[in-house]
């Protein structure tokens, strides 16, 4: 009789086993180990908190979330959202919150990019490119991140006033009271033409992964990138000239003490993103540098043996074997990164950490406060590594 | 079904001694899958017994079984007069008497090779460290690499590692000897000085249980040929009658399969 | 005319070997190939060396051609006038003249001023050792203990004729070494704990040690110290207290145990199946199979990151300025809130960079040395 019968292996169940109660039962000793394990830090967790309780009421410190509704009196210099010292401290922790993420996101992209750059610049074939590019990735990495942050700081103190502002380019001012940028006057118009670059973005990969699955099904391949082009640039344009086509521009101007107009980047926020940028930079680059190495020269030649040409092997063979290599460490930077910003309160950024400080000096209420800054971060950081877990796990070389 | 000269359980009572080792209906599953099915075995003391069977069949997992390096989940494993279940003071009684040798040699590099002989005397069987030194000395000499004592593991050749993993394994003084394919991992020119010390460890008595593919070696040392596929004990006999005289479709198609590669 | 029947000269029997022409070896060739080997790259060479020397240049002018190295202080402090007239043109080197004993030993005795140098050198001391591999052995840990303890009674004193200095006036490059050290020093052996337990098969165990690692990695070292400074007061009984040195150690013991925790995991996983297997077949007991062979070979395999966390950890050491202790930068930072020194943080930010730097550097080439050599031998 042939054996293609289903497997006999998958038959039968496994059965359940009892559990005997006796200190040579491997199981037993097992939750012994474990209920006492647990008892102690639960113990000494009972200890702490009993200690805080009597500590907070000699003190007369007040417990709960209820401050987050009074008024928080409390100036920020920069903010994304309406704020005024009269709003409540829950408006001004949220303020904190998207400094830190307008911090957070715009230094991961740029030091992204300039890791990269560095990177790739580490393995040219030109000496003095390659020994700076070293040099820089080991200065860098060597020195204290608060030290580089406070550097930039002095430097944008050390520049002069508005009245002697630096002007290299028309509009572009740089003075000890921060970058001012020319600007346009914002309308509903660009507000819809941005909205019309996402839907373009998205309908640009739509249209990708078709015109890919009919050449997997017939042979033949077709450009996107007209298409692309159209879509991404095109779509926003027509919208905005469909709404009016309004471009004001808004020149700073120096009036009195200042400037007004255009857009300023503030001192502390140039110097906290130069700081985080250069020296995350540092450590992309070595990234870059170890994932692209890290794909065997047997791979060109492989291709290049099948008479695949520079671009598509770079698309289809180097870097997705070396961004599997890239991505986990890069996330992890990233995640440092916002970590980083909190060092913001050192140099008088107001991000999450510096108004949870304020607040909880105010407050008095030193747990609900610290617990909130953990409470951000730590959802960040979260989101971030799941995010990781599951990227990876679809990317995951399958192996025995 | 299997087909066996006669069963374990009968076999064990014809004779005086109680088996060295005991395998009662016993039945192992890793998650939903019975691999494991109803083994039956029983070896007697002195016995040498060869188990073989295509990839996958589950001999590796028997005899890791029987120190527990895997659990089975139903049955009866009596090793020496001790049963194996949960109870500890049992599978430290048991792991004392049983030395296991495995496919890759899994020598512990940062210790030199007589390190690595007398670790577990000392430690587990409190034995002084001069004596477990001399003793350890005596196992190399027999093994026939004395002369390497001090060098560490990662300066040796394959066959000569192997060597000392048998080495290592005596020096606990075991009454009875596993080996998980032996010569798997070796080269060609190797694989002769590794069977040659297995067949002298033969020839003193002692009880070995060998998963191997090394037919030789089998027809020259063992008592009896276990044949094992998916899960079950097929065949068993002695060697000529279970390589001359296949009664099963299943042994007849993996001696073929076997004697094809030779 | 070349003639068609041309026969090639007939080549003497042993022609003398000639050195290869200059275009292939040597000084030139490199230069041809590292530097000028295609237009792009040509032009690149061009402007890297021109915007390279512009700023040399620049920075040789600034730090030592215009700068001042010192200056005359009377009854009424440092008179600076003459740093402020150079307005940025040149370095004023003397705030380190001045200031350095400050920077480097904070508010410390003027007279005891040996006791920190003495561990300060200690503290190299016992870092060279480590690195050697000859000592490699478990009395490494009697070591570091014995050289801790003897850092902590020369900072102390009290004994041998050497006055008390109480905690409070210890600063400068002598706190950032202590906790940095003492950091590592004590959260090893806990790191090593929670990897075991990480890995461990009972899951209360297993859970504990998870969340103790993603909790701490999962938010800035500031909060930690955050909660040092203002929260640990609270969770202690009333009359008991822990001054703001030894909380600000704890935070860091905690965060940095959290980070070895991981790398020490990453050893334990990358040692093969089979030493566990070989330990249990000879009838190890857990603890025996633990400390005998697999913690041995686990924490040789990750000594480079090892090194590269402690790096991290002393960078970091750097963020206890923002709860207003003294390690040597916040001892930097405060040398210029004087107002005959304000405005020279760019000077005194150097000097504190290059010891650090000098620091990282080392280490950070120890640990490259390190790798190479360890991945030569196992590479057979």
């Amino acid at each position: 009789m042939s054996d293609t019968a289903a497997d006999p292996r998958l038959l039968r169940a496994p059965p359940k086993r009892g559990l005997r109660l006796s200190w040579a039962d491997e199981r037993f000793r097992a939750i012994i180990w474990q209920v006492l394990i647990v008892g102690v830090v639960a113990g000494v967790i009972w200890w702490l908190v009993g200690n805080t309780r009597h500590n907070l009421e000699v003190r007369r410190i007040a417990t709960g979330f209820g401050f987050l509704t009074r008024e928080a009196g409390l100036p920020i210099a920069e903010s994304l959202v309406p704020y005024t010292p009269a709003s409540t401290y829950a408006r001004a922790l949220l303020v904190g919150v998207l400094n830190t993420l307008k911090v957070a996101v715009i230094g991961v992209v740029l030091a992204t990019v300039l890791g990269t750059l560095i990177g790739i610049a580490r393995l040219s074939k030109n000496w003095l490119l390659s020994r700076i590019a070293a040099t820089y990735i080991e200065v860098i990495r060597d020195l204290p991140l608060l030290l580089q942050l406070l550097f930039w700081y002095t430097l944008m103190q050390t520049l002069p006033g508005p009245r002697q502002a630096m002007h290299p380019v028309e509009g572009v001012f740089l003075s000890n009271r921060g970058l001012r940028l020319p600007w346009i006057q914002w309308e509903d118009a660009h507000s819809f033409a941005l909205l019309g670059m996402v839907v373009g973005i998205i309908a640009a990969v739509v249209y990708g992964r078709s015109a890919r699955a009919k050449q997997m099904q017939d042979g033949q391949p077709r450009k996107i990138w007209p298409a692309a082009v159209g879509l991404i640039v095109g779509l926003p344009l027509v919208i905005w000239a469909a709404w009016g086509a309004p471009f004001q521009g808004d020149i700073p101007a120096l009036r009195g003490f200042n400037f007004q107009g255009g857009m300023s980047i503030s001192p502390e926020y140039f110097a906290l993103l130069a700081g985080l940028v250069t020296y995350t930079a540092g450590f992309i680059a070595e990234i870059v540098r170890a994932g692209i190495q890290a794909v065997p020269g047997g791979q060109w030649e492989a291709s290049e043996a099948l008479g695949l040409q520079r671009g598509r092997i770079m698309r289809l063979v180097v870097l997705p074997q070396a961004l599997r290599v890239i991505i986990p460490p890069m996330t992890s930077q990233y995640l440092n990164l916002t970590k980083n910003s909190s060092l913001a309160v050192a140099i008088g950024y107001q991000d999450i950490v510096s108004i949870a400080n304020t607040t909880l000096n105010q407050t008095g209420q030193a747990i609900e406060g610290i617990a909130i800054i953990m409470g951000v971060y730590l959802t960040i950081s979260l989101s971030i590594s799941l995010f990781m877990n599951w990227y990876n796990s679809r990317i995951a070389l399958v192996e025995r | 079904m299997s087909v066996t000269t006669e069963t374990a359980v009968a076999s064990a009572a014809r004779t005086d001694a109680p088996p060295a080792i005991l395998l009662d209906k016993v039945n192992k599953w890793y998650g939903a899958m019975h691999v494991l099915r109803d083994i039956n075995l029983s070896v007697a003391e002195g016995e040498r017994v060869v188990v073989c069977g295509p990839s996958g069949s589950g001999k590796s997992t028997m005899i890791r079984c029987i120190n527990r390096l895997e659990q089975h989940q139903e049955g009866r494993i009596i090793v020496d007069g001790i049963e194996l279940n949960d109870d500890m003071r049992n599978l430290d009684a048991i792991r004392r008497e049983v030395g296991m040798v495995f496919q890759s040699f899994n020598l512990f590099p940062h210790l030199t090779v007589l390190e690595n002989c007398t670790l577990a005397p000392i430690w587990v069987r409190r034995t002084p460290k001069k004596e477990a030194e001399e003793q350890a000395m005596e196992y190399l000499r027999r093994v026939k690499i004395p002369e390497q004592a001090l060098k560490y593991p990662g300066q040796l050749s394959g066959g000569q590692q192997q060597r000392v993993a048998i080495a290592r394994a005596l020096c606990m003084k075991p009454k009875i000897m596993l080996f998980d394919e032996p010569t798997s991992a070796l080269d060609p020119e190797m694989i002769k000085e590794v069977l040659d010390t297995m067949v002298m460890l033969a020839d003193t008595g002692m009880t070995m249980i060998c998963v191997t593919h090394e037919m030789g070696f089998a027809q020259q040392v063992a008592d009896r040929v276990v044949f094992m596929d998916r899960g079950e004990v097929v065949e068993s006999g002695t060697p000529s009658q279970v390589f001359n005289d296949p009664k099963t479709d299943r042994l007849k198609m993996f001696l073929s399969q076997i004697l094809r590669g030779h | 005319m070349s003639d068609a029947t041309h026969h090639a000269p007939a080549v003497p029997a042993d022609t003398p070997s000639r050195r290869p022409p200059i275009t292939v070896v040597g000084p030139v060739a490199w230069a041809r190939a590292s530097l000028f080997s295609s237009w792009l790259s040509t032009a690149v060479t061009l402007a890297l060396a021109y915007l390279l020397a512009r700023w040399i240049i620049g920075f040789v002018d600034w730090a030592f051609i215009n700068a001042i190295w010192s200056v005359p202080v009377n009854a009424q402090g440092a008179q600076t006038q003459a740093c402020r007239a150079l307005q940025g043109a040149g370095a004023c080197w003397a705030v380190i003249t001045e200031k350095h004993r400050f920077i480097l030993f904070g508010t410390y005795p003027y007279d005891e001023h040996w006791r920190p140098l003495v561990c300060v050198f200690l503290f190299i001391g016992l870092y060279i050792v480590s690195a050697m591999r000859r000592f490699w052995r478990k009395e490494l840990a009697l070591i570091w203990a014995g050289v801790l303890f003897l850092i902590g009674f020369l900072m102390w004193g009290g004994a041998l004729g050497m006055p008390y200095v109480p905690q409070e006036r210890w600063g400068g490059l002598v706190i950032t070494l202590i906790l940095s050290t003492f950091g590592i020093a004590f959260a090893f052996p806990l790191a090593v704990l929670v990897a075991l337990g990480r890995r461990s098969r009972m899951p209360a165990i297993k859970m504990l040690c998870v969340v103790y690692v993603e909790l701490i990695r999962g938010v800035p070292l500031i909060s930690l110290l955050f909660m040092a400074s203002v929260m640990f007061p609270l969770f202690l009984p009333e009359g008991m207290n822990i001054d703001k040195l030894l909380r600000a150690q704890v935070a860091i013991i905690l965060f940095a145990a959290a980070y070895l925790a991981e790398v020490v995991r990453g050893g334990l996983q990358a040692l093969s199946r089979g030493q566990y297997e070989a330990a249990d077949a000879l009838g190890l007991s857990y603890w025996q199979k633990t400390l005998f062979i697999i913690l041995p070979q686990a924490l040789r395999l990750v000594i480079p990151p090892l090194v590269n966390t402690f790096i991290g950890m002393f960078k970091d050491t750097s963020l206890v300025l923002i709860i207003g202790i003294f390690d040597l930068l916040t001892a930097g930072k405060t040398a210029i809130v004087e107002p005959a020194w304000q405005g020279f943080g760019i000077e005194v930010y150097v000097f504190v960079g290059i010891i650090y730097f000098i620091f990282c550097f080392a280490m950070s080439r120890y640990s490259q040395g390190l790798e190479r050599g360890l991945n030569q031998h196992r590479v057979r």
